[in-house]
């Protein structure tokens, strides 16, 4: 396929098309419609279900219908959509049920406002929803990483058995940027034979249920999962360090503050001044193992976010008092601007 | 080294919106790197849409524009208030003077008013007048060429606007020749 120019919504769309996708059930909300609108037209053609639902309760029910029954299956929707949807996020995970879930983020908390925003990092990364569970959270930059990352997210659903979030934000899916999917065949399903599905009555009837009045059988269940979260934890992070060996501070961002972090980055540079990104590309698990290999160089570390600090908890945890870690942000739907970044660096490390 | 931070504006329905991705899109068929973000607000009828469009030579970082747009387009009266101060010190502001009744206050860059609405009346449809303005955007600027705007004009808008593309590539040509011979109101 040639390349092509896509908002970050439709490149999401058509990568979970192309990326195998059976099954849709969304309910409208801004900044995500794109999503919605594009799979309305385009499932249907492609033999799929798009379903949408009465409301984001419903949809993320028939995501659990349609995952216990075998299907790849998607929902997507923006923060307060996302907020009502973790009773059964929390079931999704304890039902070990698989299924792609993106948050294209805007301004919170409650109903908030429609422009960009990563205020939901703690009701991704720290379980919105009940229970000792955790959900791989891929955040993508780019159009073109927006793509691959639903690509990606579908298999490791289906590795894990688990819900896998897309953490975008209001700016990613609003905005064009080019866009490439190659010639590459969706990859196929993963087998499941727990599926609940019609078998002649050839085996045991499959069962999916998430209530388990015995506690040592719900420890065991909690302890078995958490041995998958561990392997998660072992194999999964992903990262990108830009300008990082040679700073002297190192800023961490990731979706699209990152991209405003590069600009101030660049600016940075023209006064002399060697800053680094981090930007984490898995925001759980969060990549440790940059912030305990920085250099001698590194004398400080900025967290910069389009809220009131949340990754932040992260970074410390990662930088574990090593080196003094701060915080820039801004909030409620306000995108950064770069030079607002470079004050608070020159601010930080004393230079005018 | 091209690095244009655009501005579009106007009333929803002059095509701004079209204006920008034809020329982020003709900018992604040259493989320059290019953005475009729309403003996606709770806009009121009658008040400004706007989008924020970057052709660069290296990947684009921000695709928001802060005060820093090296041209401005603005296509209605609201549009050239709202943004005169976007466009950066020594940037271009292109005004469709057909419905503006005043030009920029600022001394530090060059502005052209361009009767946009009433040439591309002349051309056959003042639907086009965003794309007078495009043409004399790439006069002055060079971004990309006419020829790209057009192979594009064919990916954004299908099969179902061939039709419609005479008009636009005449609309498109008359833009770039008629800048010629418009006087820049210039930096004191």
């Amino acid at each position: 396929m040639a390349k092509m120019l896509m908002k970050g919504n439709e490149a999401l769309a058509l990568a979970a098309i192309r990326g195998g996708c059976t099954h849709y059930f969304g309910y409208p909300i801004t900044p995500q419609n794109e999503i919605t609108e594009y799979l309305a037209r385009e499932m249907p053609k492609a033999g799929r279900v798009f379903l949408q639902a009465e409301s984001e309760i419903a949809a993320i029910n028939m995501v659990v219908g349609a995952s216990a029954a075998g299907g790849r299956v998607m929902t997507s929707s923006s923060s307060p959509g996302i907020a009502l949807m973790q009773e059964g996020i929390s079931g999704l995970a304890a039902a070990e049920l698989p299924c792609v879930i993106v948050n294209v983020q805007r301004g919170g908390p409650g109903i908030g406002g429609i422009q960009p925003s990563q205020a939901d990092y703690y009701q991704m990364t720290r379980g919105g929803g009940n229970g000792d569970y955790s959900i791989l959270a891929l955040a993508p930059a780019t159009v073109q990483e927006s793509a691959e990352m639903i690509r990606d997210a579908f298999q490791l659903a289906d590795k894990y058995r688990s819900p896998v979030f897309i953490a975008s934000d209001g700016m990613l899916g609003q905005m064009m940027e080019p866009v490439e999917f190659g010639d590459t065949q969706p990859t196929l399903m993963a087998e499941k034979p727990w599926a609940v599905v019609g078998h002649g009555g050839k085996r045991k009837p499959n069962t999916v249920k998430t209530l388990a009045l015995d506690p040592l059988v719900l420890e065991e269940m909690n302890l078995a999962r958490q041995k998958k979260y561990a392997q998660m934890i072992a194999t999964e992070i992903r990262y990108e360090n830009f300008q990082v060996d040679t700073a002297e501070i190192v800023l961490c961002a990731y979706g699209s503050t990152s991209r405003i972090v590069k600009n101030a980055i660049d600016l940075l540079g023209q006064e002399k001044i060697a800053a680094g990104l981090i930007r984490p590309q898995t925001l759980w698990p969060f990549p440790d193992a940059p912030f305990q290999n920085l250099s001698k160089k590194c004398r400080r570390v900025l967290c910069v976010e389009m809220s009131c600090g949340q990754m932040i908890d992260d970074v410390r945890l990662a930088v574990n008092g090593r080196l003094p870690v701060d915080f820039f942000g801004r909030t409620g739907g306000i995108i950064p601007a770069p030079e607002e970044i470079v004050g608070q660096v020159k601010l930080l490390l004393g230079r005018k | 080294m091209c690095n244009e931070k655009i501005l579009c504006a106007g009333f929803g329905g002059q095509g701004v919106m079209s204006l920008g991705q034809l020329l982020a899109y003709a900018g992604m068929i040259e493989n320059k790197h290019v953005t475009w973000m729309p403003s996606y607000g709770p806009e009121m009828r009658g008040g400004t849409a706007y989008c924020s469009v970057m052709v660069s030579d290296t990947p684009v970082g921000s695709p928001i524009i802060n005060n820093d747009a090296t041209c401005v387009i603005a296509m209605n009266q609201p549009s050239l208030i709202k943004f005169e101060d976007t466009v950066a010190p020594g940037g271009i502001i292109l005004i469709n003077s057909s419905l503006t009744d005043s030009t920029v206050t600022r001394e530090d860059i060059t502005a052209y008013n361009i009767p946009a609405l009433d040439l591309a009346t002349e051309c056959g449809n003042g639907q086009a007048a965003n794309m007078i303005l495009l043409g004399a955007y790439l006069t002055i600027t060079k971004t990309v060429l006419m020829t790209s705007v057009i192979e594009a004009f064919k990916k954004v808008f299908g099969k179902k606007a061939e039709k419609l593309l005479p008009l636009n590539e005449k609309a498109l040509k008359k833009g770039g020749d008629i800048i010629l011979t418009i006087e820049s109101v210039l930096p004191h």
